[in-house]
């Protein structure tokens, strides 16, 4: 089996499905002949040509309400924003638009709709190429999050978002795009949408995490006897896997990048206190990126939770 | 070196009906006497239809409703040019494209209660639910009109929209990618003068709207709204131009709100009633009664039975919208998703 990095393995997803069905089309800022500013369609417009593999104006809100139109059309447009940052624009129609078609329309249109995006710090960029912003999608009702944290689940994950009737928000750290390789079966294998992966499995903590702090974490538990837990979906998320640890541990740790208040952690943590309150031994705990402006390359590590952070939440929660 | 013009654009004006009735016989579409009363009919239904809407919401029986009143030529003239297999996206002020187009009456007065059954469009019509954010559906248009392309699909996509909704970034986002993908897509602007509040000179420092189609590289053309002949047929040729591969063309229809924004506004603050009143003698059904009139095809008895028949229908469709059992909550739940999330099991056991 092929070893790939997670961008080989995102490419691999968007081939198998560009492949299978007429109706994926991909669209975006410099995928085509380019191949994506980090290389993820590298290949595509040559093998299945600019109809079906289509570069664009720039234009973010443009990009997500033609895909929009495309989806409620027919097609399984897989659009691409540069980096989360730049995402913004779109907002309106992921939020106003996509996220609601089929509640307006009464199921009668929906919107198999994939808006694939970059996101997260550790590659130096200007500003704004390096957010985490995924708690903004998990308010809005309608939208799927998706973030995977490696290159297998990444291209199990992406298949099925692709084939989902509803529109899903896919993000992909840039850190790990390259970072780590693994074995990736070439043909057919989907991941289930909705459902957490147990990592590591441990009896004294629930530590959750996705996307690139899921490999801070595993870094942070060595000494620990943590169970670990990959979200990989964040709306709807596994709540069952989560409180099943949560009741066999009695500890939770949360480890998001993005900024504490009402980051995804938050939501968790209410969900383990609503639904597991007497099992547990010490407060909830989260780790995360400051309320603070995402800053630049020189201030980025500080920003991130670092092994040390986590390490220390694990060491508060121990206490009791 | 040199200093010279590179490039400029003209903008074409059609009007084909004027406030007395006349033609320009040289411009007039092919349409027969059948053709032309059913416009007319239209018309007055699309009239009938407002009036009673507003009365409706005045009684308290409809929520917020947003008049056509004076557009009804840009309105029905367009949405005659569509067939059932093109692609309508349409905004809120939009009730003489719908009943046109065929939308069953008693599912608009349903919207305007505040149903969203009713945007549940019936299988053989693909018109998009009424988008309320100004001008954000122009993208959606396209984009349909693209994979219609792509599919191979003989059809065109069409926007509707306001002089407001020029000035939005997704007008000009949706524009581009038209222009850059020939996408078979009409854009059909109500310049209506004003946008709540603000007139159409403060909207744009454009001096037509229809020019700013050329800047992405298609043609814009601006037509007397209120004259049902000249909008049918530029609707009919971009269309047609749609169809054929030629890509999208931008149609401004010159026209005039003569009511208020909605029923929730009072245009008395901000514009002058004499604006309006100059208006009402460019009525869009009046000019093509006298033309009708003249031609021998409208007569007091005719006249007379398009309205009652209008009355019979709308009639009709309040009651049947009335008597439309309320709206199950759990389908506030339930149409979110494909499937109900875990979490929306649990919360759906509310009702």
């Amino acid at each position: 089996m092929p070893k790939m990095n997670m961008v080989q393995a995102i490419n691999l997803a968007l081939r198998e499905e560009l492949q299978r069905d007429k109706d994926v089309i991909i669209l975006g800022e410099d995928v085509g002949l380019d191949g994506g500013v980090f290389r993820v369609t590298e290949g595509l417009l040559k093998q299945f040509g600019p109809e079906r593999v289509v570069d664009t104006p720039l234009a973010e809100s443009g990009i997500v309400g033609a895909a929009i139109g495309m989806a409620a059309y027919g097609l399984k447009p897989v659009a691409e924003i540069q980096f989360m940052g730049f995402i913004y624009p779109a907002l309106d129609q992921i939020f106003s638009h996509a996220a609601r078609i089929r509640s307006r329309s009464r199921g009668r249109y929906t919107c198999p709709l994939v808006v694939r995006t970059p996101y997260g710090a550790g590659i130096k960029p200007p500003e704004l190429h390096s957010e985490s912003a995924e708690a903004l999608f998990c308010h809005m009702p309608g939208i799927k999050v998706v973030i995977p944290a490696t290159p297998y689940t990444a291209k199990g994950l992406l298949i099925s978002s692709i084939r989902d009737p509803d529109p899903v928000v896919f993000l992909e750290a840039t850190r790990l795009y390259r970072l780590i390789k693994e074995e990736v079966p070439e043909g057919e294998y989907t991941l289930p949408l909705g459902r957490a992966r147990v990592v590591r499995e441990g009896n004294e903590m629930t530590v959750i995490a996705w996307g690139s702090m899921l490999h801070r974490v595993l870094q942070a538990v060595k000494a620990v006897d943590a169970e670990v837990i990959d979200l990989m979906t964040l709306r709807p998320f596994d709540e069952e896997t989560i409180l099943r640890s949560v009741k066999k541990t009695g500890r939770v740790v949360i480890v998001h990048e993005a900024p504490k208040t009402c980051g995804f952690g938050a939501e968790i943590s209410a969900t383990v206190a609503e639904e597991a309150m007497l099992y547990l031994k010490a407060p909830i705990l989260r780790v995360t990126g400051y309320d603070a402006v995402m800053p630049l390359a020189k201030l980025e590590e500080h920003f991130m939770p670092t092994v040390e952070r986590i390490q220390r939440a694990f060491e508060e929660v121990m206490k009791y | 070196m040199s200093e010279r013009i590179v490039n400029s654009c003209e903008v074409k004006w059609l009007d084909v009906l004027d406030e007395k009735g006349n033609i320009d016989e040289s411009l007039m579409p092919p349409l027969s006497a059948g053709e032309i009363r059913k416009m007319y009919e239209t018309l007055i239904l699309a009239r009938t239809f407002d009036q009673r809407a507003l009365n409706l919401q005045r009684e308290g029986r409809l929520g917020t409703y947003a008049s056509i009143l004076g557009q009804e030529a840009s309105q029905v003239g367009s949405a005659l040019a569509f067939d059932k297999a093109d692609w309508i996206f349409p905004s809120f002020r939009e009730s003489g494209v719908l009943i046109t187009l065929g939308y069953p009456l008693p599912m608009i007065f349903q919207y305007w209660s505040g149903d969203e059954r009713s945007l549940k469009a019936p299988a053989d019509l693909n018109i998009f639910p009424i988008s309320i954010p100004v001008g954000t559906h122009i993208p959606h248009a396209v984009g349909a009109g693209f994979a219609a392309k792509y599919k191979g699909d003989k059809i065109a996509a069409a926007a509707y929209f306001g002089d407001g909704g020029t000035s939005k970034g997704d007008f000009h986002e949706g524009f581009n990618i038209a222009g850059v993908f020939k996408v078979p897509v009409v854009f059909i602007c109500q310049n209506n003068q004003w946008a709540i509040s603000m007139p159409r000179e403060k909207q744009t420092a454009s001096k037509t709207i229809a020019q700013k189609a050329f800047a992405y590289g298609f043609e814009g053309v601006q037509v007397d709204g209120n004259d049902i002949f000249a909008v049918y047929k530029v609707t009919k040729d971009a269309v047609e131009k749609a169809k054929q591969g030629k890509g999208p063309t931008f149609i401004e229809c010159f026209t005039y709100r003569v009511s208020h924004h909605t029923t929730a506004d009072d245009a008395t603050r901000y514009r002058q009633q004499e604006e309006v009143e100059a208006w009402k003698l460019k009525d869009p059904v009046l000019r093509l009664k006298l033309f009708m009139h003249k031609k021998g095809i409208w007569t007091e008895d005719y006249h007379k039975g398009v309205e009652e028949k209008a009355k019979a229908a709308i009639d009709d469709a309040v009651k049947k919208a009335e008597a439309v059992e309320p709206p199950d909550p759990r389908d506030m739940i339930s149409f979110t998703y494909e499937k109900l999330t875990p979490r929306q099991m649990k919360e759906i056991r509310d009702f």
